[in-house]
C-alpha cells in the first residue's frame, strides 16, 4: 500500500530590525540577561505599544518578493496566554488581517523539475523571552531580552510531499530573506525557527489525514530528520490499525525522534481581539511601489541572469545563488578574472569545500574574491595550470600574499618555454624504453601514462598543451 | 484662600498676593485634618509638593506665563508617577513605584503644578462609587454617609472639599462626570485621543480617556491646554492641533442648537435632578440657544455593549498582574500555576475579578461572535446615533446620573450599579467630548448636568458650560464640610 505525505511549514523569521516590534530597545542577540528590556518589555503598568516601522518595511519586502498580495489595512491581535516569559500576558500578533496575504515561491528538485510551493499568509508579531530552567536552585530564570523581537510567521500550504521537498522550501526561504537582508536566517541561533505540520494519506485520496506539528526543529537537517521519523511512526500506526492523534509533537534531535507534548498545551483557547493600543496600519500603493522599487536582485532573477549573462548551465546558476553571499562572491571572482565558468567551478568547487570543512561564512574566507580572481586570472592566462592553482589556493590559505607573489615564492610559474619542455621529454623517452616500444607497436593508451610521467618531472609545471603536442610530435619522429 | 479656582489664585500668585509654597502648605494642612474623614488620598507627598512649590516661585519669579505653575494638583492614582507609589486602587499594585512618568503627569510638572498626592478610586477604575477600592471608600464632602461616585471618586471629593485646587482623572465610562456630578463640580471628558494615555494604567483601552477634575469649565479649560496633545508614545493619540481652549470661552450663545434626547428623560430619572436639568435649559434659552428634541434610539443597548467591551479589553489588559516581575505575590508558591491563581486571587478585589471573568467568556471560543463581535456592532451604531442628532443640534443636554449620590453600600447588586452610567456610558463607546456641571440640587445633594459635543469639539463644549457658569451659580456652592472644616 503507497502512502502520500503532506507537509506544511510555520516558519518563523526574526526581522533584523535594530530595534523592537513596539519599543525601542536593541535587539542584539547574546546580551547578559535582562539587559535590553525597556518598561514596555517588562509590560509595566500604563506602557502602551508603537510600531517599528522598519519591521513593517520588512515584512512587505518580503511579500513583494513572494508575488504576494500586500494587506492595505493590516491589524494586530492579542493572543491571550499566561506564560512567565511573555510579560503582557499576550503576545501581539495578526489574526485575521496579515500583512501579507497569499504568495508563492518555487522550488528545482535534484532532477531539475521545478515546483511552485504556495505560501497562505505571513504576519507580522512579537517574541516572547526565554525561560531558563537551570542554575537557579529549583526555580526558573525569566531573559526577557528578546521579549518584543519583530517575527515574522510565513506559513505555507499543504504543498510539499516529502521531507526532501519541505528543506528545499526551507532553504529557499533562508535564501529569500537572505536576500532582502531581513534577517540573518540563522536557524542555530533562533533567528529562523520551523514547526512542521505533517499527516499522510493513501495515494489517491484527496482529504488530508490527521496531521500532527512538529516544534523545535533548529536546522536543515533536522527538517528532514524530525520529519521522515513522524511519517514513519504515522505510517506504522495506520498501517497497525491505529489512528493518529491531532497533537504537537517536539523533536528531540539527540534521540533522532518526535515526543508527544502535554495534551493541556493543546486546547489553549487564545481569546484572540485587535489590540486597542494599535491603529490599524494603513498602506497604500505608493507605499507599496517605493518598497517594490528598492528591492534587490532576487535569487530566481540572478540565476536567469548568470545562464544568459555569463552562459553557465541552470544547475551551476542555482548552486551559485543559493546564497547571496556566494553569489555576490561569484561575482566579484568574474569581474576581476572575466571567465565565469572558470569562476563558477572554483567558487562552487574547492573555496565551498573549504568554508564547509571549517564551518565559515563567506565573509569570513580566508581567500577573498579579489584574491580567488586573481588565481583564477593566473589559470586563464597560462601562467599556471589548473593543477598547480590547487596548490596556489592552499597556500593561500595560511599566506595573505598576493597570488603573483606566492607563484614566484613557491616557483610554481608554468614552463612555457618549449626547449625545457623538450628536454623534458627526451628525458622521458630516454628513462622509459618499453613503454615508447609499445606505444610505437600502436598501444595508444600508453600515451597518457608518458605525458603524466613528463608532467611528474616538471613537478607540474609544464603547460599541459605544450607537453601534450612536444610528445606527440618526437615519438612521430621515433617512428618515422 | 479656600474654595479659589485656578483661573483666581493664578492671578494671587503673580500679584504676590500669595506664594505657591503658602498655597501647598495651606493645603497639605488642609489634608492633614480632614483627609481622614474623606479617605480621598491614598498617599499625599508633602515633601516633593514643598519642593515642587519653591520651584514654582522662582519660574514665577522669574515671569513664568503657565497659569497653572505653582497651583496645588491631586493625580488620580492611575497616572505612573516617578518615585511615588501608584497604587491603582488595588492590593496588586500597593508596592508599586514606577520608575517613570506619565505623559500627563509629565506635562504638569513642566508647567509648574505642584503634585499635593494620589488620590483614591475604585480598583483599576473599575466601579461607579469608589467602594471597589483595596485603601476603603472615599466619602463624598456634601453627605459624608454617601459614595463620592467612581472611579475617580477621590479626585472629585479633593476637589470639592478643597483638598486641592485642581486634579486628573480618567474617564472610561463615566468615571470623571459621574463623580463631578456627585460632588458638585465640573468633570471633564476629552474626545478619545486628545489627551495621551501613556502612564495611564489601562482599564479598557479604545474607552479609557483622561481628564480634567476641578471647580469651573474656564480651569477644565486651562487644565487642557495642558493636558491635550498629540504624544507619540501612544499611537491612539491624535495629531491634531490643540488649541487655546481658553481662547472662545466667552463666545456668546445666541444661535446654539441643543438637542435634548427624549431616552435620557424617560422612566429611572429622579425628579429633582429632571427639574434641575430642565431649569438649567431654561437658562440656555436665556442665552440665545433653542432646545430640539432628538433621539438616541440604540442608547438603551450601550450599557450591554459597554459591559462586554470593556471587561473584555480588561482581562488582557490585567494579565500582566502575574506576580513575575512586579506588584502583589502570594507567599511560598510551590508552582506556577499555584503563583498565578493565589497571587490574582489574593490581590484583586471581587470588582476586577468579576469583569475579567466576563470578559475572558466573552472573548472565549464559540462565545466572541455573539459578545464582542456584537458589542462593537453596536458600538457603531451608537456612534451613528450621535453623528446622526450633530446634523441636527450643536450639543446635546441631559442628567450625567439618574439621581443624585447615593449611600455608601446601598448598591450591593453589580447591574444596579452598572446602571448608575447609563446616561455618560454611550459617550465613551462613541469617543466624544462629555462634561458635567452643577445645575441645582436634590434634597441638599448636587445635582450634575451632562453635555456632550462632536469629535474635537471641546472648546465649544466648554464655552457652553462657561456661559452657563457665568449665568448661575452653583459651581460656587460648597459642602458644609469646608467651611466647618471637617467633622469634628
Amino acid at each position: 500500500m503507497s502512502w502520500e505525505t503532506v507537509i506544511g511549514l510555520e516558519v518563523h523569521v526574526q526581522l533584523s530590525t535594530r530595534s523592537k516590534l513596539f519599543s525601542g530597545t536593541a535587539t542584539r542577540f547574546g546580551a547578559e540577561p535582562n539587559t535590553q528590556a525597556n518598561i514596555y518589555d517588562l509590560a509595566l503598568p500604563g506602557t502602551l505599544p508603537v510600531m517599528n516601522e522598519a519591521a513593517l518595511e520588512m515584512a512587505v519586502r518580503f511579500g513583494l518578493a513572494i508575488n504576494a498580495e500586500i494587506g492595505k489595512k493590516s491589524v494586530f491581535d492579542r493572543k491571550n496566554y499566561f506564560y512567565p516569559d511573555l510579560p503582557k500576558g499576550y503576545q501581539v500578533s495578526q489574526l485575521h488581517y496579515p500583512i501579507v496575504g497569499s504568495g508563492s515561491l518555487t522550488i528545482v528538485h535534484e532532477d531539475g523539475s521545478e515546483k511552485v510551493i504556495g505560501i497562505t499568509r505571513a504576519h507580522m508579531e512579537e517574541d516572547a523571552g526565554k525561560s531558563l530552567h537551570e542554575d537557579f536552585h529549583g526555580m526558573s530564570g525569566i531573559d526577557l531580552n528578546r521579549a518584543g523581537t519583530p517575527l515574522l510567521e510565513i506559513v505555507s500550504e499543504p504543498d510539499l510531499r516529502s521531507a526532501k521537498e519541505a528543506v528545499a522550501y526551507l532553504k529557499k526561504l533562508h535564501s529569500i530573506i537572505r536576500y532582502l537582508d531581513i534577517s540573518d536566517g540563522n536557524m542555530a541561533q533562533g533567528s529562523m525557527r520551523c514547526d512542521a505540520n505533517v499527516s499522510i494519506r493513501r495515494a489517491g485520496d484527496t482529504e488530508l489525514g490527521t496531521r500532527t506539528e512538529i516544534k523545535n526543529i533548529n536546522s536543515f537537517r533536522f527538517v528532514e530528520k524530525a520529519i521522515n521519523f513522524e511519517v514513519t511512526r504515522q505510517r506504522e500506526i495506520l498501517e497497525d490499525g491505529g489512528r493518529i492523534v491531532q497533537e504537537t509533537r517536539l523533536y528531540d534531535s539527540d534521540r533522532d525522534e518526535t515526543r508527544s507534548m502535554r495534551s493541556k498545551e493543546v486546547a489553549n483557547d487564545y481569546r484572540y481581539f485587535p489590540e486597542p493600543d494599535l491603529l490599524p496600519i494603513v498602506i497604500d500603493d505608493a507605499y507599496i511601489e517605493a518598497v517594490r522599487a528598492d528591492l534587490p536582485e532576487l535569487p530566481d532573477q540572478k540565476g536567469e541572469r548568470f545562464v544568459a549573462e555569463f552562459g553557465l548551465s541552470p544547475y551551476d546558476a542555482g548552486v551559485l545563488v543559493s546564497s547571496r553571499d556566494m553569489a555576490q562572491f561569484f561575482e566579484r571572482v568574474v569581474e576581476i578574472c572575466g571567465d565565469a565558468k572558470l569562476s563558477a567551478n572554483w567558487v562552487t568547487g574547492d573555496l565551498l569545500g573549504l568554508l564547509n570543512k571549517n564551518n565559515w561564512e563567506f565573509a569570513e574566507s580566508p581567500i577573498s574574491a579579489e584574491r580567488l580572481g586573481a588565481l583564477v586570472a593566473r589559470i586563464k592566462d597560462n601562467t599556471i595550470s589548473g593543477k598547480i592553482a590547487k596548490t596556489v589556493f592552499e597556500s593561500m590559505i595560511d599566506d595573505q600574499d598576493g597570488v603573483d607573489a606566492i607563484i614566484d615564492k613557491k616557483g610554481l610559474m608554468q614552463v612555457t618555454d618549449s626547449g625545457a619542455i623538450e628536454s623534458l621529454i627526451d628525458e622521458v623517452i630516454a628513462s622509459n624504453p618499453d613503454q615508447v616500444q609499445q606505444f610505437r607497436d600502436g598501444k595508444e593508451a600508453v600515451f597518457g601514462f608518458l605525458i603524466g610521467q613528463a608532467m611528474k618531472l616538471s613537478q607540474g609545471k609544464a603547460n599541459p598543451a605544450q607537453v601534450n603536442q612536444i610528445l606527440r610530435d618526437k615519438l612521430n619522429q621515433l617512428s618515422g | 484662600m479656600t474654595g479659589k479656582t485656578i483661573a483666581e489664585l493664578s492671578r494671587s500668585l503673580r500679584t504676590g498676593e500669595t506664594s505657591s509654597v503658602e498655597l501647598t502648605r495651606h493645603y497639605l494642612d488642609r489634608i492633614k485634618r480632614v483627609n481622614s474623614d474623606l479617605n480621598a488620598y491614598i498617599t499625599v507627598c508633602e515633601e516633593q509638593a514643598l519642593a515642587q512649590a519653591e520651584a514654582a516661585d522662582k519660574r514665577l519669579a522669574g515671569g513664568e506665563s503657565s497659569p497653572v505653575c505653582g497651583i496645588p494638583l491631586a493625580h488620580k492614582d492611575i497616572f505612573c508617577t516617578r518615585g511615588i507609589t501608584t497604587t491603582c486602587g488595588s492590593r496588586m499594585l500597593a508596592n508599586f513605584v514606577s520608575p517613570y512618568d506619565a505623559t500627563v503627569v509629565e506635562k504638569f510638572n513642566a508647567a509648574g503644578a505642584v503634585t499635593l498626592g494620589k488620590t483614591n478610586m475604585d480598583e483599576f477604575a473599575m466601579g461607579s462609587s469608589n467602594e471597589t477600592s483595596y485603601f476603603g471608600p472615599v466619602k463624598n464632602p456634601w453627605d459624608i454617609k454617601r459614595v463620592p461616585g467612581g472611579s475617580s471618586g477621590g479626585s472629585a471629593a479633593a476637589v470639592a472639599a478643597d483638598l486641592c485646587v485642581m486634579a486628573t482623572g480618567t474617564d472610561t465610562g463615566g468615571s470623571i462626570r459621574q463623580p463631578a456630578a456627585f460632588c458638585g463640580i465640573t468633570g471633564f471628558k476629552p474626545s478619545y485621543g486628545r489627551i495621551s494615555r501613556f502612564g495611564m494604567i489601562a482599564f479598557a483601552s479604545s474607552l479609557d480617556q483622561a481628564g480634567p477634575i476641578c471647580k469651573s469649565a474656564e480651569d477644565a479649560a486651562i487644565m487642557m491646554n495642558v493636558m491635550a496633545g498629540l504624544d507619540p508614545r501612544d499611537s491612539t493619540s491624535v495629531d491634531l492641533a490643540v488649541p487655546d481652549y481658553t481662547a472662545d470661552l466667552e463666545q456668546p450663545l445666541d444661535g446654539l442648537r441643543i438637542g435634548i434626547p427624549r431616552q435620557h428623560f424617560a422612566a429611572g430619572l429622579n425628579a429633582d435632578v429632571e427639574q434641575a436639568i430642565r431649569d438649567g435649559l431654561q437658562e440656555f434659552e436665556k442665552l440665545g440657544a433653542s432646545l430640539i428634541d432628538i433621539d438616541l434610539p440604540n442608547n438603551h443597548l450601550s450599557v450591554s455593549a459597554y459591559y462586554v467591551v470593556a471587561p473584555a479589553e480588561a482581562s488582557a489588559n490585567l494579565s500582566r498582574y502575574d506576580g513575575v516581575r512586579y506588584g502583589y505575590r502570594c507567599e511560598n508558591p510551590v508552582d506556577l500555576d499555584d503563583m498565578y491563581k493565589r497571587t490574582r486571587s489574593e490581590g484583586f478585589g471581587d470588582e476586577v475579578k468579576r469583569r475579567i471573568l466576563v470578559g475572558t467568556y466573552a472573548l472565549s471560543a464559540g462565545f466572541y461572535d455573539a459578545y464582542y463581535r456584537k458589542a462593537q456592532q453596536i458600538r457603531r451604531l451608537i456612534k451613528q446615533d450621535f453623528l446622526n442628532a450633530f446634523e441636527q443640534v450643536d450639543v446635546i443636554v441631559g442628567p450625567t446620573s439618574p439621581h443624585a449620590a447615593f449611600e455608601l453600600g446601598a448598591k450591593s447588586d453589580p447591574v444596579a450599579m452598572y446602571l448608575e452610567d447609563i446616561y455618560t456610558i454611550a459617550v465613551n463607546l462613541a469617543g466624544l467630548p462629555g462634561i458635567s456641571i452643577p445645575a441645582g440640587f436634590s434634597k441638599g445633594l448636587p445635582v450634575g448636568m451632562h453635555m456632550v459635543a462632536g469629535d474635537f469639539q471641546e472648546a465649544r463644549l466648554l464655552n457652553v458650560a462657561h456661559k452657563f457658569q457665568r449665568a448661575t451659580d452653583w459651581h460656587l456652592r460648597h459642602p458644609e464640610f469646608n467651611s466647618g472644616e471637617g467633622l469634628s
